[in-house]
């Protein structure tokens, strides 16, 4: 009787934990969690933007322009999460061979380019009121870039292998080799940049930031995310469809989707 | 041992595979005074930079190279499954490629240098710089060359996944000449440059083998 008992917790247990690896069963949950997280992300975004541009003071140096880091700070900061989410995924997928995981991986990818892209406009666009140029070689702005680099080529590869799960590993090890890669050229471009600038513009004199400018950037921070982990999601569930067409369960769905949607037009 | 001998008798049998790196790093060095305009001042700062890149991308042209005639022969399959260990295989490819590749323009390198009318010592550091990065090129490429086998348009894909990981082999090659032209001691980039090289010693053909048995299954 007991040992009927732990055996059937061992099942619960092994049930549980990979239940949501499945895509069949993931696809109805990420369905349900994604109005969530967009409309949390809106409502985020909304306050943070009136945090930022009502209440927030105005720069006694920098004037209004300074309100682009309410946009750009949060943006640099999710494109160097996400790299590491995706590279996360990635790894967890070529180790246990999840499916799941690398779909999640391949998710992520194009949100996280174009963090790093918007971190990038807008820091050129507060770079020429700010330092007179749109761009400068300075040592963070050019570990962006690197980074965007290093985005495009995991998309690129992943795109051009026909073979899902060849390209799924491909993407992986690149996210893994590009992650151990990251500090490496994020040191070997910030010594180069005070080899060859004698003083460039020290980007890090913020010392003191109102309360209110901090509260503006961690809700845009937090708006970003849950926008990230929507639009993952909805990605996610297309990939899904994509890769699992032949199996039973989305002719299903798609069977039930025709039908309701038959019943609605009869309507 | 077998695989590297066998690999260096492939190249040297089909020697104008080797010229063509040559002449793809002599040329594209030669571009940049054409481009610029002859002032000796401004060569000469901007050598050690031009160089490097030249060598960069010479390195990265031959890279498709590596695996591709021993993945259509089938040789590789065979190499996958030999008793031996994949990523020891793989390193004696890479050492073929790089003494093929990387050691001819670690050679002429000193000639173009003084073109652009680089001091001796500085010549010196540039072969030195050169002799200890270009194997971290080779690497470090193979991973790219080993996970866009037989993809359409490898040759362009592996330029976009490698150039970003070769920017640290590049800033501390060319820092090393340039540092060397001040005046300065080039010591620590070169300490850096070994690193690079042996850290990529260690990992990039454990990498590389994964990526060859991700690519040929």
């Amino acid at each position: 009787m007991v040992n009927k008992s732990i055996d059937n917790y061992k099942v619960y247990m092994k049930i549980n934990w990979f239940k949501y690896s499945s895509p069949q069963v993931f696809y109805p949950l990420a369905g349900k969690l994604i109005p969530w997280f967009a409309w949390l992300a809106a409502i985020l975004a909304l306050a943070g933007l009136y945090v930022s541009f009502m209440v927030a003071p105005t720069d006694f140096q920098q004037g209004e322009a300074y309100r682009i880091i309410f946009v750009h700070v949060p943006a640099a900061w999710m494109s160097m999460v996400i790299y590491i989410v995706m590279a996360t995924w990635a790894g967890l997928g070529l180790a246990l061979n999840a499916r799941l995981s690398a779909m999640m991986a391949q998710a992520l990818a194009p949100t996280g380019a174009i963090f790093t892209l918007l971190a990038l406009v807008t820091g050129s666009l507060w770079g020429k009121p700010m330092w007179g140029a749109w761009w400068v070689w300075d040592a963070r702005l050019t570990s962006e870039l690197i980074l965007l680099f290093l985005y495009l080529g995991f998309i690129a590869l992943q795109s051009s292998i026909d073979d899902p799960r060849r390209a799924d590993r491909a993407g992986a090890l690149l996210a893994l080799v590009g992650v151990v890669n990251v500090p490496i050229i994020y040191f070997s471009v910030k010594w180069w940049n005070t080899l060859h600038q004698g003083s460039s513009i020290n980007m890090g004199a913020a010392p003191k930031m109102a309360a209110t400018m901090l509260l503006g950037m961690l809700l845009m921070a937090l708006a970003f995310w849950m926008y990230t982990v929507a639009v993952a999601l909805m990605r996610v569930r297309c990939i899904m469809l994509e890769r699992e067409r032949n199996t039973d369960w989305v002719k299903e769905l798609s069977l039930k989707t025709l039908s309701s949607q038959s019943i609605a037009g009869a309507k | 041992m077998i695989v590297l001998k066998r690999d260096l008798l492939l190249a040297f049998r089909r020697r104008s595979d080797l010229a063509t790196t040559l002449f793809f790093f002599l040329i594209v060095s030669s571009l940049f005074p054409l481009g610029i305009g002859p002032e000796a001042a401004v060569l000469s700062s901007i050598a050690p930079g031009v160089l490097w890149v030249a060598a960069l991308l010479a390195g990265m042209i031959s890279l498709s190279r590596l695996f591709a005639a021993d993945f259509s022969d089938g040789s590789l399959e065979q190499m996958l499954i030999a008793p031996q260990p994949l990523a020891l295989l793989v390193l004696a490819k890479i050492s073929a490629h790089w003494i093929v590749c990387g050691l001819p323009v670690v050679l002429l390198a000193p000639l173009i240098g003084l073109q652009y009318g680089l001091p001796n010592e500085s010549l010196l550091v540039l072969v030195w710089s050169l002799l200890l990065g270009t194997p971290a090129l080779s690497l470090i490429g193979a991973i790219g060359a080993a996970l866009t086998l037989g993809v359409r348009g490898s040759g362009l894909l592996v330029a976009l996944l490698v150039l970003p990981l070769y920017i640290p082999v590049l800033i501390f090659g060319a820092g090393a000449v340039a540092a060397s032209q001040h005046g300065m001691s080039a010591q620590a980039h070169l300490s850096l440059l070994a690193a690079c090289s042996l850290l990529s010693l260690v990992l990039a053909p454990l990498a590389t083998a994964a990526a060859l048995r991700i690519s040929a299954e």
